[in-house]
């Protein structure tokens, strides 16, 4: 799924500045799910930020909803009898929801609350880690099912480079060696002697390098 | 001959080579390199420029190499893939065998998250080995990465990097292994203080016969006081200090001294090593001590070799 988090309160405020009446908008899949803009979250940042304008002497409405999701039209037009005498929109949905609600809504301000943070799994209770990176061409056949273009800092798809220490990445002493779980793995499963070979030069035409991507089949299409 | 480099030459004699690292300058101060270059003059066969190493911006390796070349060294350019995608590396691989390089060491590169730039965005478009097959895909089949051909190719003498003592230990041969399939003609480890482990290394390096076809340098360097030492033991992901060496350091009256005795200790023991084909000094922002451990090593003087043809001239010096 996609995770988010929050926007510090005082970046949220400033953000808002100036508008009066606020359409709060969550989402009920990705980020319900990661605990960053769902139902619940609408609700506290709505109250927090009314509270903080009334702290500064001023006056803050806001209208709050959730959506199913922010990046699907069916839902998107569930917001239509609720934006007219709204100033702005905040979307607490990732950054495909903010601009989902941009697009359908051409004449509002639409503002961010969260910061999308990737693709993730939710490892744990409250932690998420980013697994996949997008890269547009799927490389997981080769490295046992783990990705070491999401997941070695420094993408390297032919086996860890010297920074690797007690399974753990030079950069941080909390994040897993990509390149320790891809070995684990092969060992794992008998397959290390796939790791002696080369891997050649990635095409990175198909990750966002190669412009913005979009998937088109003309078989769904109405 | 490969470049023709005098590196090459030195190894293909069957020398046992010296190699030294020169840091470039955090400013655009020429005099830096020229002073260290004179130090450096007649201490060692090639010196390596590092390359924005710890991530910190600094002179160009390229820049800083071709100032060496003018004392009559024989510059390592070192790459990284950190900061370059494979369009600027090629270029300034053209550009540095212009120039008259004949070396390059192709790394990963430290994550600019140890650096003085910790917000830059990493490249990373190509990884060191695959840097290694593109330098030598351009010498060899005097072709770009692309596949478009090349009319003057640029002709290195392809270095890499090997840790031996970074995790997982039994991937460090095979990954050694790997550079050598992608074409890296000699490979400069990781500092050395752990010898044992460096042994064992090098003994499974032997089993799969991989010091038959590359010539390997383990890097050794003095270290200068207590709390270096002990600095390099604990933050330094993927060196190894053992606690040995730094107790003997905190305990030295002279540490600089010490360093450098612990320092020759170890280049007599590495020497030793079946597969070891010379040593690369890393005498960080300490290059004055560098001749004094070659001295002491027993290493000079440092083989001349003569140079018979000179395939490797630029054509942009060659008379019209």
């Amino acid at each position: 799924m996609i995770i988010a988090e929050q926007k510090t309160l005082e970046e949220i405020k400033q953000i808002v500045a100036g508008y009066n009446k606020l359409l709060v908008v969550g989402c009920g899949t990705c980020v319900t799910v990661c605990f960053a803009g769902g139902e619940k979250e609408v609700g506290i940042l709505a109250s927090e930020l009314r509270m903080a304008r009334q702290m500064d002497g001023q006056q803050l409405e806001t209208v709050e909803r959730t959506i199913q999701r922010q990046c699907e039209w069916e839902f998107v037009d569930q917001l239509k009898d609720a934006i007219e005498d709204c100033d702005a929109i905040l979307s607490m949905g990732c950054g495909v929801g903010v601009q989902g609600l941009a697009e359908r809504f051409p004449t509002k301000v639409v503002l961010p609350a969260l910061n999308t943070k990737g693709m993730a799994l939710t490892v744990q209770e409250g932690l998420w880690a980013e697994r996949c990176a997008g890269c547009g061409n799927c490389v997981l056949d080769k490295f046992g099912g783990v990705c070491p273009i999401a997941r070695c800092s420094k993408s390297l798809q032919n086996g860890p480079c010297g920074g690797s220490v007690n399974g753990k990445c030079e950069i941080d002493p909390e994040i897993d060696c990509g390149w320790q779980l891809v070995y684990d793995r092969m060992k794992a499963i008998n397959m290390l002697d796939k790791l002696y070979e080369v891997q050649e030069i990635k095409d990175w035409s198909t990750a966002r390098d190669g412009g913005p991507r979009r998937i088109n089949r003309e078989d769904l299409r109405l | 001959m490969k470049a023709g480099s005098n590196l090459e030459r030195v190894l293909e004699a069957g020398h046992f080579a010296v190699t030294a690292e020169l840091g470039p300058p955090k400013s655009a101060d020429a005099k830096v390199i020229h002073d260290k270059a004179e130090t450096l003059k007649g201490n060692c066969d090639a010196v390596n420029i590092t390359d924005n190493q710890t991530a910190m911006v600094r002179m160009s390796s390229i820049a800083a190499g071709t100032i060496a070349l003018q004392h009559g060294l024989d510059p390592v350019i070192q790459m990284t893939c950190r900061d370059r995608n494979r369009i600027c590396m090629q270029s300034d691989l053209l550009g540095a065998y212009a120039l008259g390089v004949r070396n390059v060491l192709c790394l990963s590169g430290d994550h600019q998250r140890f650096g003085n730039h910790p917000q830059a965005k990493n490249v990373y478009d190509v990884d060191s080995m695959q840097l290694i097959r593109m330098v030598k895909n351009m010498r060899d089949e005097k072709k770009f990465q692309c596949g478009e051909a090349i009319k003057v190719e640029p002709r290195f003498f392809i270095g890499a990097a090997a840790n031996p003592f970074a995790d997982p230990f039994e991937f460090r041969p095979i990954r050694l292994g790997k550079k050598v399939a992608a074409g890296a003609d000699f490979a400069q480890t990781q500092l050395v203080y752990n010898v044992e482990k460096f042994i064992n290394f090098m003994e499974i390096v032997r089993k799969m016969g991989i010091h038959e076809k590359i010539y390997i340098l383990p890097g050794v360097g003095p270290i200068k006081s207590g709390k270096a030492a002990e600095m390099m033991a604990t933050t330094v992901p993927g060196l190894e200090v053992p606690d040995e060496i730094v107790q003997r350091m905190k305990k030295a009256e002279d540490p600089k001294a010490e360093g450098i005795s612990i320092c020759l200790e170890i280049i007599d023991r590495v020497r030793q090593i079946p597969g070891v084909a010379g040593i690369h000094i890393m005498a960080i922002e300490w290059e004055k001590a560098v001749p004094d451990i070659v001295q002491r090593a027993g290493l000079l003087p440092r083989p001349v070799i003569e140079v018979v043809e000179e395939p490797q001239e630029p054509p942009a010096q060659k008379p019209a």
